[in-house]
């Protein structure tokens, strides 16, 4: 309904209140309504090329004209962030791990993107930055941003570790050695000081211990003089580890298995590699030789 | 008289619609042609428009060999001759973005819109491409009859010729807007091989269809119905603002020059009615109907007035720069007695000093240190304490520098692990390197000890930065 105001002349809607108020019907202006038809056009072509329409039909839904998909843009995203991390992980693919820590370009690549192949894989046991995990029982695996390392701290022990595994035995001793022993020996050795007692050579403890008690990376046996402990500190927890054994079957015995990652295949070599040269720079990692150290002299045995 | 009688009998809510009848909107649905005269104003604004070839040629100005100012986002870089600021100096860009608008502030509440009548790409770029027209297809009553004209192969050249020129005015402009922001002679030779990146190309397409558009077709629909600071410099006049008024007082009643019979009748008012100043209007207003949004306050309506003043031997100044008081019949006020003025200039001194104080205090190098906080602290094998920190060094010379690590407070005993040798910080960019403090355990006296590093360039000892920050031990 429209009709013309009689002062004005200008059409109205029809609708008049109070006696005399009326509403305009004024066009918008042109460039307006051009930009509302565009915008209106602008919605079919967006409809048409995007699968857009919510709706399924016979199980198939209506894909649009552009082929865009979200899988495909993720990968492409992804190919762009391959092709940044291309050319490194091309030169480290042929690199040992001792010559990627050599390289402070590759050393850095390493320590930038090794975060997530670290989430992903071992912070389940060692924690978030190799922090470690502690369990009721104690440390449930190894501080890795420490200098004691059970199986040497090299570049090369550690890339060892991670690509086969380690798990080492120590037999449970509650059948071999009286209450009376396993507490004197447990409190010597919770002194830092195993050589105190005659007990820890006349009991064999030597045999892995060392007669040093600093351990024997071959074995993988702990220090015992040293400030880090590899389950529990308290002298409660090393009689526990004395009188069960680790990995000795002891239902009450304590278990510590890092499993092989290679034979998992779950990681690349590259990969594998990179998590050697990731792990190496949490700050633990020792020298091969006593050149450029980035680790003051000290104690060079793992526990 | 007789308005004022209508009025009463229509009623008031009629008077409305009646406002409505004479009351004019510029959509747009006829083109402006407005003419050109020369004239002080008109002479002004080519003066100021013409500041705006600085935006087509400074990018082609080398400086040592480089594009002298280059805001390089790509490698997040300003180059300003031998300056060159990193983006974390670009707070000053925040202060001069500040000085700028209160700078449009103050100019607006002294003395109107003369960014919109002067300055503005939107009025300036409309100007130029209005002058090809009228080059090409006449003044405006024959640009008229061309609008509406059937057509032939004499509007189908002019037009062709018109549209050409824009839309390579327009095409220089989308270049010239690139090469602030990428190497000017590089850009020329990807353009000329077709070779621009996709962000390269948008901006191109994005700045030659915007030009074409907004002043080849759209022109004052943009500064009316478009921009937000034509709207906002409005309401940024008061009653003290200068601004191209028509002095009613003088010019009406309006009528009719009558030649021979004006001194007999003795005509009362100055204006003549000859709408030379609604003719030359680049917005198409009548500057007599008051003070308006259309109006851009360019001054060209004074040029046209003046000239025509002069031929009717009135004196000049029926439509001039007056402020609202001053048609009131009231004082004048000065310039200090002007407080929205003052805050203005006094923010824009405060904005200026933080940017002179910025550009000379840039320091050649800064020095961040984050300490790891996962793990806070980690024990080793001989009982010590040891923290990681990673350093965050920016050298902002344009040379590689070797620098030194030393260390001030933090635990007695305390060893830096990886600063034994000095450390290259690259040019022009951050480095980051790790740094291990270790401290023997018996010496931590508390969990929490401050310590401070000091970098310092092994050749150059002037350059020198600081970071104090935490070493994190256990309880003791």
């Amino acid at each position: 309904m429209s009709e013309k105001h009689d002062v004005s002349g200008v059409p109205t809607t029809g609708h008049v209140w109070d006696g005399d108020l009326a509403d305009f019907t004024n066009q918008p202006p042109k460039w307006w309504m051009l930009g509302l038809a565009a915008s209106a056009v602008w919605v079919v072509v967006y409809w048409l090329y995007y699968p857009s329409i919510p709706v399924s039909t016979m199980g198939e839904h209506f894909k649009g004209f552009g082929g865009w998909t979200a899988i495909k843009e993720m990968e492409a995203d992804k190919g762009a962030v391959d092709a940044v991390r291309g050319k490194f992980e091309a030169k480290l693919k042929d690199m040992t791990p001792a010559a990627i820590l050599a390289d402070s370009e590759l050393t850095e690549y390493v320590k930038r993107s090794g975060k997530v192949l670290f989430g992903d894989n071992c912070a389940a046991c060692h924690g978030q930055n190799g922090v470690g995990v502690h369990d009721k029982d104690g440390l449930f695996a190894p501080i890795l941003n420490d200098d004691d390392w059970l199986y040497g701290g090299k570049i090369d022990n550690i890339h060892e570790s991670i690509a086969g595994g380690r798990q080492s035995m120590m037999p449970a001793q509650k059948d071999l050695l009286s209450a009376a022993e396993i507490d004197t020996l447990a409190n010597a050795v919770a002194k830092g000081q195993p050589l105190s007692t005659p007990l820890f050579a006349g009991k064999g403890c030597i045999a892995c211990h060392g007669e040093d008690g600093k351990g024997m990376e071959a074995v993988g046996s702990a220090n015992l003089t040293d400030k880090v402990w590899r389950f529990d500190s308290s002298v409660e927890g090393i009689k526990r580890t004395i009188t069960y054994g680790v990995n000795s079957g002891d239902p009450m015995g304590r278990v510590a298995v890092m499993p092989s990652f290679k034979e998992a295949g779950k990681l690349s070599d590259a990969e594998i590699k990179k998590l050697a040269v990731y792990v190496y720079k949490f700050g633990g990692g020792k020298a091969d030789a006593p050149a450029a150290s980035v680790e003051a002299p000290g104690n060079k045995s793992g526990k | 008289m007789d308005q004022e009688i209508e009025k009463n009998k229509a009623g008031n809510v009629t008077v409305i619609y009646q406002e409505f009848e004479s009351w004019s909107v510029n959509k747009g649905d006829v083109t402006i042609h407005a003419k050109r005269m020369p004239g002080f104003f008109r002479t002004v604004k080519n003066c100021t428009e013409s500041l705006w070839l600085l935006f087509f040629l400074v990018p082609y100005l080398r400086w040592n060999g480089k594009q002298a100012i280059l805001f390089d986002i790509e490698n997040r870089q300003f180059h300003f001759f031998d300056l060159t600021v990193l983006p974390q100096d670009i707070w000053m860009l925040s202060l001069l973005l500040l000085l700028l608008a209160m700078g449009l502030f103050a100019v607006t509440s002294v003395a109107s819109r003369v960014f919109c009548g002067y300055f503005c790409f939107q009025s300036s770029w409309t100007d130029w491409f209005a002058w090809i027209e009228d080059k090409i297809e006449g003044p405006p009553a024959a640009r008229r009859k061309l609008d509406t004209a059937p057509w032939s192969p004499e509007k189908l050249r002019k037009r062709t010729l018109k549209h050409a020129i824009w839309m390579a005015i327009a095409l220089l402009t989308g270049i010239s807007f690139s090469i602030w922001f990428v190497d000017a002679y590089q850009y020329w030779d990807d353009l000329l091989h077709l070779r621009l990146p996709l962000v390269g190309w948008v901006v191109l397409i994005m700045f030659f269809f915007g030009t074409y558009i907004l002043a080849g077709m759209l022109r004052e629909q943009v500064c009316m119905w478009m921009c937000p600071y034509a709207r906002i410099q409005g309401v940024m006049t008061d009653s003290q603002t200068i601004l191209p008024t028509y002095d009613f007082r003088r010019g009406e009643p309006r009528g009719k020059l009558h030649r021979g019979a004006e001194a007999a009748e003795g005509k009362p008012g100055d204006c003549i009615d000859c709408f030379q100043c609604v003719q030359v209007c680049p917005t198409g207003v009548d500057i007599r109907n008051g003070q308006q949004l259309g109006c851009i306050t360019c001054g060209l309506c004074l040029d046209a007035c003046d000239s025509i003043m002069d031929k009717i031997g009135r004196p000049r100044g029926l439509i001039r720069y007056a402020s609202l008081d001053e048609l009131d019949g009231k004082p004048a006020k000065k310039m200090y007695q002007h407080p929205r003025t003052l805050v203005y200039v006094g923010i824009i001194l405060a904005a200026l000093g933080g940017i002179v104080y910025g550009l000379t205090h840039l320091g050649s190098m800064t020095l961040k240190v984050l300490p790891e906080r996962q793990p806070l602290f980690v024990r080793l094998s001989d009982g010590s304490i040891q923290n990681k920190y990673e350093f965050k060094v920016l050298n902002k010379t344009d040379k590689d520098v070797l620098v030194a690590v030393t260390a001030s407070g933090g635990v007695k005993g305390q060893v830096m692990i990886g600063a034994g040798k000095p450390l290259l910080a690259h040019h022009g960019r951050g480095v980051s390197f790790t740094i291990f403090v270790k401290a023997p355990g018996e010496n931590i006296s508390q969990e929490v000890m401050p310590i401070r590093f000091r970098i310092q360039g092994v050749d150059n000892p002037d350059m020198a930065a600081e970071y104090e920050t935490m070493f994190n031990g256990p309880k003791p």
